[in-house]
């Protein structure tokens, strides 16, 4: 047990602590890992099996169903680009192809200066923006070629740093109220886990 | 066990079917509860399916089963292994919805398996292929391009996977979760990316890995050691029992072209329930390595090979003038690896022609006979059922692994109590059972405290408030029955070599005084010890579980004279043997210089002996350095019967022939015999298995002939009265070809226990060789009487107790012969607190020395947070010629205290 830093390994107690069953908390705490390390490492998943009292393997197991867990590195924004139906019409196979020139990676690939990973995805709700993008789960759209290089430029920039954390992270407010598991005696706030 | 884990076998008999349904237009009663796959089997009526296995909980997640039931809205697709049969429910089975659903499931299945059977090794025994041909649709509309992986990828040691042909049934996972309660493998990505995986630095090493190659239903999971060695239709099989240790799983040997490739489990329902672990399971390589394969001499550092006739002269010469110069000159060692016909012969040969008593099965690493025999015996059934059992023994993971199975199964699954007394935390523990701690050597002064009226001492070594739990739980549960203790079973061993056996002996009367209705269960490890004891392989002890004295008259008038006196057990026996007061020490495949916990007595009894004489079926230390050697043939090399923890009997079979001019040790007693003048009295295996029958009184009624008989293949427990009218036997079942793949050709699988079937009991004699005896049966051993507890403190503030454990794995015989298993052995370490590596200043991994009573050893230094700080945990017979183990220390009886330090 040694990968995961204080600050997580406090949440990740005080998440553990909100459920009956300890292995509820398998999921929020990848995204805890992935908040740390921008993606789930093998370490982290160690780390994660003994809180939760199962095994790495079933980590693993649970964390590569999932889309938005990945075990393998990522760029620091994860650039999704809806390729489902409403926004292949409004043209997202051309910001995709766009996309993929102006990072030069193909869709799966993370930029060499690690800042950007390219993946296509299936219908993200924002048929309403289409086409549609996700940068670490923000949305963006309409997102025609010349808004992407727009978007790549000012997330590379830093002017976006506010609106969009580096990958992993999910909000970046703690909530602290309101999360306590009812009747769970002994269980600890948030605010005083170990 | 709840119903769903254990289909037919859980559900006790005496259950009455009370449920009607009717399957394909027949009424049938089924049991309330039971699946609706299980009730159209018992119907004959076979359904298809893969991921549904009978000792699993059902899943339902293959769709094959799919069958038309009817609910309040009509008939509708439901998966028969998941849905429970209700009252007035109508099945149809084979209706052309149901075909066509289990076509479609079929179809979609070979969406992306390969269609090269030809290739595979699952081909020809393979649940897929043959469901594909009897349930599928013949035909494809899948013409795109199929799934490719790299293949094989090496999950462990042991097991291979080839993604490409898995179809997802989940068997091998739940297996590795549910049952072995190790998941180290599962599923991992998704829809058509879905593979089973291990983590990337974790491989699927687990002492039961096999079994999931056992039940895969398709050639994606294959073992190493049988990958590829042959094809289903060149097997040749035999039920069989596993002697690797004493739990006695029930297995079928196969064999190609004469050679042993396989085994499988036997779905025995008191026993392993089809599951193996997979030292039993791969095991029997040893068959084909270091075999001795005829008579040999020693000359100069070698051997050379004599013929038969000519050792048979030199052993009886040397054993006849021997015996000729008194009696006890003769010791005996050894025996557990012998069949109970091979150990009778053998202790008859001792007590009658060698004219000694000094015979031990044991090595001084296991309990007094009189207390394995004299205690109440549990079966494994008894112990799974059980109120509460509690340990009092080594890490039954590493010793006795499927009965760890079964207990952590009824433990995690079925809510068993368990309490384990255990000086270092143990896989039971680790699993969710209640632990009490205690230091070596104070075992006696634990269970006082646990059973005694007043207010519970100190126990050194155990915490207050961990004694206090266990006393309330094991006074909860005393309660309970008609007699006190009625439904407590106590699973007794050795944990520790270096702490006194009469420690657990002591603990075992006082838990019997304080509770005459708990039963044992004595965990001793070795294949047929129990067998080797039972037949009189012990001092003092005769066959069928009397003492020598109390059973003279009667053995007096079946065999002729005995020795007047209790012989020694294996420990003075050997130092009689250092001091010159033997003159002949045979060895029955005991290796003493690996394998005694003070390997150094067992030099020096080699060295100061007259002669050694082994009966051995490989070369060993010992035997290597015997001056005659016979060979004996080994496991699936001879039949005969062996007896496992229980006490339950079991056949076991020929498969092969021994090699070069091996003989089965029985029949080596009886040459000796001849050679000298005498005669035993039988001259086959059945005159022998008669008079066992015959003379040893807890036998009665247990014979080769009963035991062949197809109701019995589980065995019988003895003795037979003991267990009232409760027998074990099969009932006529159906076989699950799927559940066990490649075990067709056994006829029957593990059956509810019938009760009230008991087995007629062995009249008089009748017409067999030899004086029948005269006069009554003597009795069978007690419980042997409690005394009072001693206790021995430790040297002084820095020594630590020693903990002598044993591995699964270790350099014993069977295993370093076994070319799959000798390199899954552990490093040998020392275990300590990380506080006592602290104050050495010695990091976690790098060397220290051990220094105690009988000598130092260095052994890399492991940091253990689970191990009391006072306390070193190393384990046995892992050492080598270079680098000793752990047991050189060992000396005398212990307690053990040792010292580290740093090198
Ligand atoms: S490997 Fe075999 S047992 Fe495991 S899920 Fe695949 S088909 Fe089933
Ligand atoms: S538990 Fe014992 S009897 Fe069963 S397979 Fe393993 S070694 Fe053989
Ligand atoms: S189709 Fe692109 S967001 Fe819905
Ligand atoms: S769903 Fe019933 S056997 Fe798989």
């Amino acid at each position: 047990m040694a990968h995961l830093d204080d600050e997580t390994r406090r949440k990740a107690l005080a998440t553990v602590a909100l459920y009956p069953e300890r292995r509820s908390a398998l999921i929020p705490l990848c995204h805890l890992a992935q908040a740390q390390d921008g993606w789930l490492t093998p370490e982290a998943m160690e780390d994660i099996a003994e809180l939760v009292g199962v095994t790495p393997a079933e980590v693993r197991g649970t964390a590569t169903f999932y889309d938005m867990l990945h075990t393998e590195p990522v760029g620091r924004y994860v650039v999704a680009v809806c390729t489902n139906i409403a926004c292949m019409l409004s043209g997202a196979y051309e910001t995709l192809e766009h996309a993929e020139e102006r990072l030069g990676v193909h869709v799966g690939q993370t930029t060499e200066d690690g800042m950007f990973t390219l993946e296509d995805a299936e219908c993200l709700a924002g048929c309403d923006k289409a086409p549609c993008i996700q940068v670490n789960h923000r949305f963006f759209g309409p997102v025609d070629p010349p808004a992407l290089d727009r978007l790549v430029d000012d997330l590379a920039s830093g002017a976006l740093d506010e609106v969009v954390p580096p990958h992993g992270v999910l909000c970046r407010v703690e909530r602290t109220v309101g999360l306590e598991a009812a009747g769970a005696a002994g269980v600890p706030a948030a605010e005083e886990a170990p | 066990m709840s119903e769903t884990a254990v289909g037919g076998a859980g559900a006790s008999a005496e259950e009455a079917p009370t449920v009607s349904v009717t399957i394909d237009g027949v009424a049938v009663s089924a049991r309330p509860g039971e699946l609706v796959i299980e009730a159209a089997e018992r119907a004959g009526v076979f359904v298809p399916r893969f991921c549904y296995h009978p000792r699993m909980d059902p899943v339902g997640v293959c769709r094959m089963c799919l069958v038309e039931i009817s609910g309040p809205r009509g008939f509708s697709l439901q998966p028969s292994c998941y849905v429970r049969v209700a009252d007035g429910q109508e099945v149809r089975t084979s209706s052309e919805k149901a075909r066509k659903a289990q076509e479609g499931v079929l179809e979609f299945l070979l969406v992306n398996h390969p269609l090269d059977c030809p290739v595979c090794d699952k081909g020809g025994e393979c649940p897929l292929q043959d469901q594909a041909l009897t349930h599928g649709p013949g035909d494809t509309r899948f013409v795109e391009e199929k799934r490719h992986w790299a293949k094989p990828i090496e999950i462990s040691p042991l097991v291979y996977l080839d993604r490409e042909r898995c179809i997802q049934c989940s068997r091998c996972t739940r297996f590795a979760d549910e049952v072995a309660g190790e998941a180290l493998i599962d599923f991992a990505f998704r829809g058509d990316a879905i593979e089973v995986a291990t983590f990337p630095s974790r491989p699927f090493s687990s002492y039961f890995s096999g079994n999931t190659v056992q039940i895969c239903p398709v050639g994606a999971l294959t073992a190493a050691p049988y990958r590829f060695a042959s094809r289903p239709w060149d097997l040749e099989q035999v039920e069989t029992t596993c002697t690797s240790c004493a739990v006695g799983c029930r297995i079928v040997a196969q064999s190609s072209a004469g050679k042993l490739v396989r085994y499988l489990g036997v779905d025995a329902d008191p026993v392993n329930q089809s599951w193996l672990c997979d030292r039993g399971r791969y095991g029997f390589e040893a068959n084909g390595e270091g075999r001795v394969s005829s008579p040999s001499r020693r000359k100069g550092e070698g051997h050379e090979a004599i013929r038969w006739p000519e050792a048979l002269r030199q052993v009886a010469g040397a054993l006849q003038a021997a015996a000729a110069a008194g009696e006890g000159r003769v010791g005996v060692l050894g025996g557990a690896r012998l069949t109970n016909e091979d150990a009778y012969a053998w202790a008859k040969l001792a007590r009658t022609v060698l004219r000694t008593d000094h015979v031990d099965a044991q090595l001084d690493d296991g309990l007094p006979a009189a207390t394995v025999l004299g205690l109440p015996r549990a079966t494994i059934d008894e112990a799974v059922h059980a109120r509460l059992v509690v340990t009092l023994a080594g890490d039954l993971r590493e010793e006795l692994p499927v009965l760890y199975l079964r207990l952590r199964r009824a433990l995690a699954h079925d809510g068993l109590a368990v309490l384990e007394c255990s000086s270092v935390p143990q896989a039971l523990s680790a699993e969710g059972a209640t632990r009490v701690g205690y230091l070596p050597g104070e075992v006696a002064r634990l269970v006082g405290a646990l059973t005694g009226d007043a207010e519970p001492g100190e126990v050194p070594g155990a915490d207050r408030s961990g004694v206090v739990t266990a006393r309330r739980m094991l006074a909860a549960a005393a309660a309970g029955g008609a007699t006190r203790g009625e439904g407590v079973v106590v699973v007794l061993g050795r944990p520790n070599l270096a702490e006194p056996a009469v420690g657990y002996a002591e603990a075992a009367a006082l838990l019997h005084a304080a509770l005459p209705g708990a039963r044992f269960l004595p965990a001793l490890r070795r294949g047929n010890v129990h067998g080797a004891l039972e037949m009189g392989l012990a001092p003092g002890v005769l066959p069928g579980r009397v003492g020598l004295e109390e059973g003279r008259a009667w053995y007096e008038s079946a065999w002729g004279n005995l020795p007047g006196a209790t012989g020694r057990g294996a420990r003075e026996l050997l130092e009689a043997a250092a001091a010159g007061e033997l003159d002949v020490l045979v060895l029955l495949g005991a290796d003493p210089l690996a394998d005694l916990p003070d390997p150094d007595l067992a030099r020096r009894a080699l060295e100061g002996v007259g002669s050694v004489v082994a009966v051995a079926s490989h070369w060993d230390a010992s035997s290597s350095a015997a001056q005659l050697v016979l060979p004996a043939a080994a496991a699936d090399e001879r039949s005969g019967s062996t007896t496992n923890l229980e006490g339950r009997v079991t056949r076991v079979a020929q498969k092969v022939v021994p090699p070069g001019t091996a003989w089965p040790a029985w029949t080596i007693a009886v040459a000796l015999a001849a050679e000298m003048g005498d005669d035993l009295g039988f001259d086959n295996l059945e005159t022998l298995s008669a008079e066992i029958e015959r003379v040893a009184p807890s036998q009665r009624g247990i014979d080769l002939d009963v035991l062949g008989r197809p109701a019995h293949r589980d065995g019988l427990v003895a003795p037979i009265a003991a267990v009232g009218v409760r027998v074990g036997r099969r009932g006529p079942r159906l076989i699950d070809p799927i559940a066990t793949p490649g075990i067709a050709s056994v006829e029957e699988q593990g059956a509810p226990l019938v009760v009230g079937d008991a087995v007629a009991l062995g009249g008089q004699p009748a017409g067999i060789a030899g004086a029948g005896p005269t006069g009554s049966r003597p009795p069978l051993l007690g419980p042997p009487a409690s005394s009072v507890p001693a206790t021995a403190p430790r040297l002084d503030a820095y020594s630590l107790r020693l903990v002598v454990g044993r591995t699964l794995y270790d350099r014993g015989t069977l295993v370093a012969a076994s070319p799959s298993l000798a390199p899954l052995r552990p490093e040998a370490t020392v275990r300590v607190h990380p506080s006592v590596l602290e104050r050495l200043g010695v990091r976690d991994g790098e060397p220290v020395r051990v220094t105690g009573p009988g000598g130092a050893v260095e052994l890399a230094a492991s940091a253990d947070e689970a191990v009391a700080r006072d306390l070193a945990v190393a384990t046995a017979r892992l050492g080598t010629g270079e680098r000793p183990g752990i047991e050189s220390l060992v000396a005398g009886e212990g307690p053990i205290d040792v010292r580290l330090e740093t090198i």
